[in-house]
């Protein structure tokens, strides 16, 4: 009697638990079935994909250009880093090299897209923890820079601005102005928000040694970008594969030392102040080499000046068929990849010479990130999987896709 | 030990691994193994562990469909060295019925890639721990990035207001989605616009 007594009373401390899919915590539609020991979490199975739209179905049935749209709604938090993957993955294959002016917009924008990104995480991973705060703060920096993506390209979010071969339309000059001015205030905002968090007591428990990524986890589940920084590997692709002008700018790798989520806050804190550091670099040589060409003008990628259309039948001709059929890729296949704010994002696309793609698979960072989940979070109390949650830094656009 | 250019590396890994590369390639830069799928795990065991090979991460496996040939997939790896820089593509051959030999053993960043390949494509992979659907919804039917999976799908979903519920019924389109032939002998513009002459050089 006493002994089945004590049975029932183990079973007692073992449940399960369906977390999300809408938890303010997930991050999206994220669900998760954990198996828990009391408050000990042994076993983590995610459940993704509902909001799967077939991301890439549908590129096969579209021409590269009206493909280019849908890498905004990958990962919404950064929308042109995505963009810029498939343009280079298409520009590899047609062999096109993109203005200098163009490459340096897509630079700045980059950078933007990845400080864009970073507040986004930085200030709702604080919230996972209980901190209100920052959030406000940092989203006020944030929309001033939507407001830049607007300026550039008319929409906040869902740009559509970079090009196979090179950007849809020059900056005014009044707007790299204004970037240049807003990069002499944010160092100061984000002091203000390092003062909340940096050294915040509940923040420090709640993130340091939690979340501990090791090399052999690095290496075992495909992690990239900030989750290899954190952990001491000064690994990244702008540095070690250099695309577009990064090779010519002087920037620093933050590193971490532990791999906790603590050093990863740190490192994203350190990479904003890098990004700052490259936008500044990019408007002064912006400014220093005047204007120029920002779509490569030979060929068939960009549309033909309006004023030419007014003049010319053949340049009329051409701006149909460029919006209509689209420009044919030659066959062959390739992989882009680019350091997005949340890692390694990569678009391996395989053309069969028609003017749509034949395969393009997106290959997301956060899609390994999450996978670990089960192996990051286990042993972990139920408390600190939010936290992890909020530091992988998982956006279900792109996972899902 | 790092071997520089993609050629030598491939002749690296054909001299140490006879019979599973059946080809090479290197295009726009990049390495591409054609190998056979018996001895995909070795391969990829040995690129992992070869210290002139040293591909550590799994960057990605996807599959590609192609309906005409006898095998209709492809299964491509990518695969990446952080400590030599360089990046390598792995594809295999795999038709509907035949198993491809998990990789979970080698990275087990393997199981949610080879998932959404089974989800996406239908391609098994043998000794996978969990081959379960991973991207589309809960009893889902069918593979969607085949290329004869209709690109509207077969099912859509509403909120029946009467039923109080959910209810699944075949697609319904008001209009057929208008697939255009654009493969036309006309191949478009050239570099220059031929007739330009024409406008006096006002452009």
């Amino acid at each position: 009697m006493a002994d089945t007594a004590h049975i029932i009373e183990e079973d007692d401390r073992k449940f399960t638990l369906n977390f999300g899919p809408q938890h303010p915590a997930a991050h999206g539609v994220l669900r998760m079935i954990m198996d828990l020991d009391g408050e000990v979490v042994t076993r983590v199975d995610s459940h993704i994909g509902l909001l799967h739209r077939g991301t890439e179905k549908l590129l096969e049935y579209k021409t590269y250009l009206q493909g280019l749209p849908y890498f905004d709604r990958l990962d919404y938090c950064a929308p042109m880093n995505q963009e810029h993957a498939w343009c280079l993955a298409i520009e590899k294959l047609l062999g096109t090299e993109v203005p200098r002016r163009a490459s340096l917009i897509r630079v700045m924008f980059s950078e933007i897209g990845r400080i864009m990104s970073h507040i986004l995480n930085v200030t709702t991973q604080a919230m996972d923890c209980g901190a209100l705060t920052p959030i406000t703060w940092g989203f006020e920096e944030r929309e001033k820079l939507c407001v830049f993506y607007e300026r550039a390209s008319g929409s906040r979010m869902h740009a559509a601005y970079f090009r196979p071969g090179g950007v849809h339309q020059d900056l005014p000059q009044r707007l790299i102005d204004d970037i240049a001015a807003w990069c002499e205030q944010f160092p100061e905002k984000m002091d203000r928000i390092e003062d909340l968090i940096t050294e915040n007591r509940i923040f420090k428990q709640r993130n340091v040694d939690i979340g501990v990524v090791d090399k052999k986890t690095i290496l075992d589940w495909g992690f990239s970008g900030v989750m290899v920084r954190g952990s001491g590997i000064a690994w990244d692709l702008r540095r070690s594969q250099p695309y577009e002008c990064y090779s010519e700018l002087q920037f620093k790798v933050p590193v971490g030392r532990h791999g906790d989520n603590y050093d990863r806050y740190v490192c994203r804190m350190e990479e904003m102040r890098e990004s700052v550091k490259i936008i500044r670099q990019c408007v002064d040589l912006l400014a220093k080499e005047g204007p120029g060409p920002v779509l490569h003008s030979g060929g068939k990628l960009a549309p033909p000046r309006r004023a030419d259309m007014k003049n010319s039948m053949e340049a009329l001709i051409h701006h149909f068929k460029l919006y209509t059929e689209g420009f044919h890729v030659p066959e062959g296949e390739c992989y882009a990849a680019i350091e997005a704010p949340k890692g390694e994002f990569g678009v391996y696309l395989v053309a069969d010479g028609t003017n749509r793609p034949y395969r393009a698979k997106i290959r997301a960072p956060g899609y390994p990130h999450l996978q670990a989940m089960d192996h990051l979070a286990k042993g972990h109390q139920l408390a600190d999987v939010s936290a992890i949650i909020g530091s992988l830094d998982i956006v279900f656009g792109e996972i899902d896709r | 030990m790092s071997l520089d250019n993609p050629g030598a590396l491939a002749a690296h890994i054909q001299a140490k691994m006879p019979g599973a590369v059946r080809s090479s390639q290197v295009f726009a830069g990049e390495l591409t193994l054609l190998a056979e799928r018996e001895q995909i795990l070795a391969l990829l065991q040995f690129l992992r562990d070869d210290p002139a090979c040293n591909f550590e991460t799994l960057i990605d496996i996807c599959g590609v469909d192609y309906p005409e040939r006898a095998e209709r997939f492809e299964v491509v790896y990518h695969l990446l060295s952080m400590h030599l820089n360089q990046r390598i593509r792995v594809r295999i051959r795999a038709g509907e019925e035949t198993a491809v030999a998990s990789c979970i053993p080698v990275w087990p960043a393997a199981n949610w890639f080879e998932r959404e390949a089974f989800d996406m494509f239908g391609i098994l992979f043998s000794d996978h721990p969990d081959l379960r659907r991973i991207l589309t919804d809960y009893g889902f039917e069918g593979h969607p990035l085949r290329k004869d999976f209709p690109l509207t799908g077969n099912y859509e979903v509403r909120y029946d207001d009467l039923e109080k519920r959910v209810i699944y019924e075949p697609v319904k389109l008001v209009q057929e989605y208008r697939n255009f032939d654009f493969l036309s002998p006309w191949e478009g513009m050239t570099a220059e616009i031929p007739g330009d002459e024409k406008a006096g050089g006002s452009v």
